[in-house]
Order: C-alpha cells, then structure tokens, then sequence
C-alpha cells in the first residue's frame, strides 16, 4: 500500500511538472507573439522536447499502476484522471510550440497584435491554464468549476477575431499572410483553453466523480 | 458486466445506510430488517437492513470481525447453531418470516456454500443427489437428470460425467467446491449463500467458480462474503460494506468501487485501512 501511494504521489509530481512547462511554454508563447524573439522562440522548442518526454514517463508510470495494483475509487480516479491530462498537456506544449513559430515567421513583416484581441485572449488563455493546473495541484474543484466558465469567453474572442482578419484579408490581399498567421495563432490559443477546460472536467472527476464532459452533468453534480 | 438496471428492475438506493437501502416490491425476494445480532453480551451487527435484489449477486465486503459472515449466516439460520447467539430483526423471504418457518424449508430455499469445500464421503452422484433425497424431491430417473443438471450448471460436469460413482475426495479443491455448489442447486434454491468460496482456491480454480457466479445470475439471488475486493468488484452487482458491525454502504458495484459516497468506504477499499 505505501508503496502505491508512493508511486501515485510521483506520478502527480510528473503531471505538475509537465503543467509547470507547458504553463513556460505558454508564456513564453506569448511574448514571442509580442517581440517575435527567436531566441524566446528556441526555448519554448525545447520545453516542448521535456514535455514529450514526461508525456512518455507518465503514461508508462499511470499504466504501471494500473497493472500492478488495480486500483478503485479515488485512486483509479486520480490515474485515470491523470492519463488524460498528460495527453492534454502534450498537446498544449505544440500548440504552445505553434504559436511561436507563426509568430516569428520570417517571409512577412512583423505582426503588429496590439491591434488585436490576441493580447486580451492570451491573457484569458494562461489564467485559465493557471487555474486548471493549480485546481489539479490542490484538488480543487471550485477553483476546477472557474476554469469551465471561463471558456464560452475565449471562444467568443475567437470568433469576433476570424471574422475582423477575415473581413480584413477581403479589403486587402497584402495583409493575409499576416492575418492568416494571426488567425492560426487565435486558433492555437482557443485550442488551449479548450484542453485547459478539459483538465478542468478531469479535475472534476477525480475530486468529486463527476462527469460533466459534454454538459452530461452540470459543474453542481445534478444531471 | 452487465449493466445492474438490466440484472435488476430496481437499483440499490441512494442512501444505503439504513432500512432505506434498497426497496423492492413487497414480497419480493429477500430482505432483512433491522438486525441486531448477539453472541452471547457481545452485540455483532447494529440494525442492519437490507434488500437483495432478487437474481442479482450482492458482495458483502468488510475488514475481518466486521460481520458479514455473522450477517450472511443469520440469512439462512445457520447462527442458530452457535450457543448464546440472538437475533432481533426481521428476515423475509418472498414476504415468509423465515425466522418462522421451518428451519428445513429455509435452508432448502436459502442454501450456502462455505469457504473450505466439504463434500460428504460418499460418490460424487450422491453427493449431489443429498439434498434431493432429504427433501423428497424427485424419482430415480428424475433425480439423474437433477444431478447431472446441477453438474452442468456448477461447471463440473465435463469433468465428472465419466466417475459419477467415485468418491467426492477424489477431486481437486476446486472440483470439490464445485461440487458443493452442485449439491447447493440441485434443490433449486432462491438464494444462495457463499461465505469465501474461493479463499482457499488457487487462481484457475477461482476463476471458474467467479464464471459460475456470473453464470448463475437471473437464476437465483448470490450473496456472497469475500475478502478479495477485486473478487467483488468482478462477480457482483450490488455490494454491501460493513465496518465494526453496521452498514456503511450499500450501493451499485460500480458505484462502489468507481465513486463511494462514505469516506470510510473510500478508505477501505482503496486499501487505506482494514
């Protein structure tokens, strides 16, 4: 039994560790979107590269437990929980990773995002990822619940955006490969706060076994 | 497994702690009401109540001294048997008081299979064929055709159908508590008891009774005591927990081991204590 604990406490300590990078990545993201710094650029590739690495590590670490202990209730929740969270987090570390390279695509001038909603977007984006990584720290589902209402938000940024890059691309072709790469990075950053909110569920369930994907049942537990 | 509302017409319900645990329809099946069982000064189980949902199997899980062998054997009267014991509550079986039927008649109705296998020492046929001929069931070819049934039906008959006429003890410990669980159907019970079937069975050997189990549901209602959470967790619909004597929790196999309601629960099978 200790032993089980034990390995259940290091594959939480893999899973936080890897939201801490993908939190750097994010971040760092954002301020190559901001001064297009290649060098910034090259550090958020290689926090990608020990994401991957941990993504490999849990999961072999969440089937060891699986396999070997056969574990019920909050445990198999907190595993199961965790195998998909490792999968979300791998995936916020490429789009994380996306994000920077469209930032600093060097066939096009500079973007110039201050015009835009990605400033604000971003900033929605990384306190969500803040929030659903600290409520899987701290097993909070309230701080869990905060997170999933937040997302109708960054999606209604989202889609004021596509359509002011697209209406701007019609009045004038010279802008689209900038607006395009805007619009991928408006994408990568919904796609975030979309794997955020999926945390979010996962944190839902294994703190208080609810099942909220897909509104299946509501964030207060009534079907 | 089966999905519990397709085994049963009706879940456990959600508050399973006391006498509102599960409700079905009256006269239907078995349930105990509010039992206190005593040895002797020492009181064993503190008003337990609970609703067997009929052709379903229910575990009952518990840390050792909990009382679930205690429970189960008041459910067919074997506590009878233990000087200084007494019971208070009420056990209906089809809405009979089987406190006061006929203590024969019960245990024809409710029969038990025990953790170590114990055929008699006579041949594997008259084994089988006890239960019939102490209860009058059945002529000669009749009875053949009941044994060989309850052989097919315990998983045993491939095994035995060439030396029906050689002696029980000549099987293995598996084979032996097969033919236990034979002897317990050939009367066609409603309910069948089984107290740790499959401790003292190797991997292989509980394998087969756990397929049995599941084989036997819809045919007649399995309470079943086992140490082996995931022995549980396998063969059941429902389970109940038990700690020092009460019910803690009685809920949807799935319930229990995926998301338990009672903190106590949680802890126990997730291996915290007990």
């Amino acid at each position: 039994m200790l032993q089980m604990i034990d390995r259940l406490g290091q594959l939480r300590g893999k899973v936080l560790t890897m939201a801490n990078l993908v939190e750097k990545a994010l971040d760092g993201s954002v301020r190559v979107l901001a001064c297009q710094d290649e060098l910034e650029a090259r550090r958020v590739l290689d926090y990608e590269d020990a994401i991957n690495t941990l993504e490999v590590e849990t999961d072999q670490l969440a089937t060891e437990l699986l396999a070997l202990n056969q574990p019920v209730a909050k445990d198999l929740r907190f595993i199961t929980a965790a195998i998909k969270i490792n999968s979300d987090l791998e995936r916020m570390g490429d789009l994380a990773v996306n994000i920077a390279r469209s930032s600093i695509r060097g066939d096009h001038r500079p973007m110039d995002i201050d015009t835009t909603e990605i400033p604000e977007m971003a900033r929605r984006v990384q306190a969500m990822v803040r929030d659903a990584v600290q409520s899987f720290e701290s097993s909070d589902d309230e701080r869990a619940k905060r997170v999933l209402v937040s997302d109708d938000g960054v999606d209604e940024i989202k889609n004021r955006m596509f359509a002011q890059l697209v209406h701007g691309i019609e009045a004038d072709a010279t802008v689209a490969s900038v607006n395009v790469d805007l619009i991928f990075v408006a994408h990568s950053l919904e796609r975030i706060a979309d794997h955020a909110t999926n945390i979010a569920e996962d944190v839902l369930f294994f703190v208080k076994g609810l099942d909220v994907r897909h509104h299946r049942t509501s964030i207060d537990g009534k079907s | 497994m089966m999905n519990s509302s397709e085994a049963q017409p009706e879940e456990p319900g959600k508050n399973g702690k006391t006498t509102s645990s599960t409700r079905l329809r009256p006269g239907n099946g078995l349930t105990a009401s509010n039992i206190n069982f005593f040895y002797g000064q020492a009181q064993a189980l503190y008003d337990v109540s609970l609703s067997f949902a009929s052709g379903a199997v229910t575990a009952l899980i518990g840390p050792s001294g909990c009382g679930k062998s205690t429970f189960l054997r008041s459910l067919n009267r074997m506590n009878e048997t233990v000087k200084g014991a007494r019971l208070e509550g009420s056990i209906t079986l089809d809405g009979e008081d089987i406190l006061k039927s006929d203590v024969n008649k019960v245990r024809r109705r409710v029969g038990m299979v025990f953790q170590r296998s114990n055929p008699f020492p006579m041949s594997i046929f008259a084994n089988v064929a006890y239960g019939l001929d102490v209860n009058g069931i059945g002529r000669r070819g009749k009875i053949k055709e009941i044994v060989e049934e309850s052989l097919v039906k315990a998983a045993l008959w491939d095994e035995v159908k060439d030396k029906l006429h050689a002696s029980a003890n000549s099987l293995s410990g598996g084979q032996q508590q097969r033919l236990c669980i034979a002897r317990a159907l050939a009367v066609k019970p409603d309910v069948l008891l089984m107290d740790e079937p499959c401790s003292a069975l190797d991997p292989i050997a509980t394998a087969k009774i756990e397929d049995l189990i599941f084989g036997l549901r819809g045919e007649c209602t399995i309470i079943i005591v086992t140490h082996n959470l995931q022995q549980a967790a396998r063969v059941s619909e429902y389970t109940a927990f038990l700690l020092l004597g009460r019910l803690v929790e009685f809920s949807t196999t799935l319930d229990m081991f995926k998301n338990p309601r009672e903190r106590e629960t949680e802890d126990y099978v997730t291996g915290r204590f007990g």
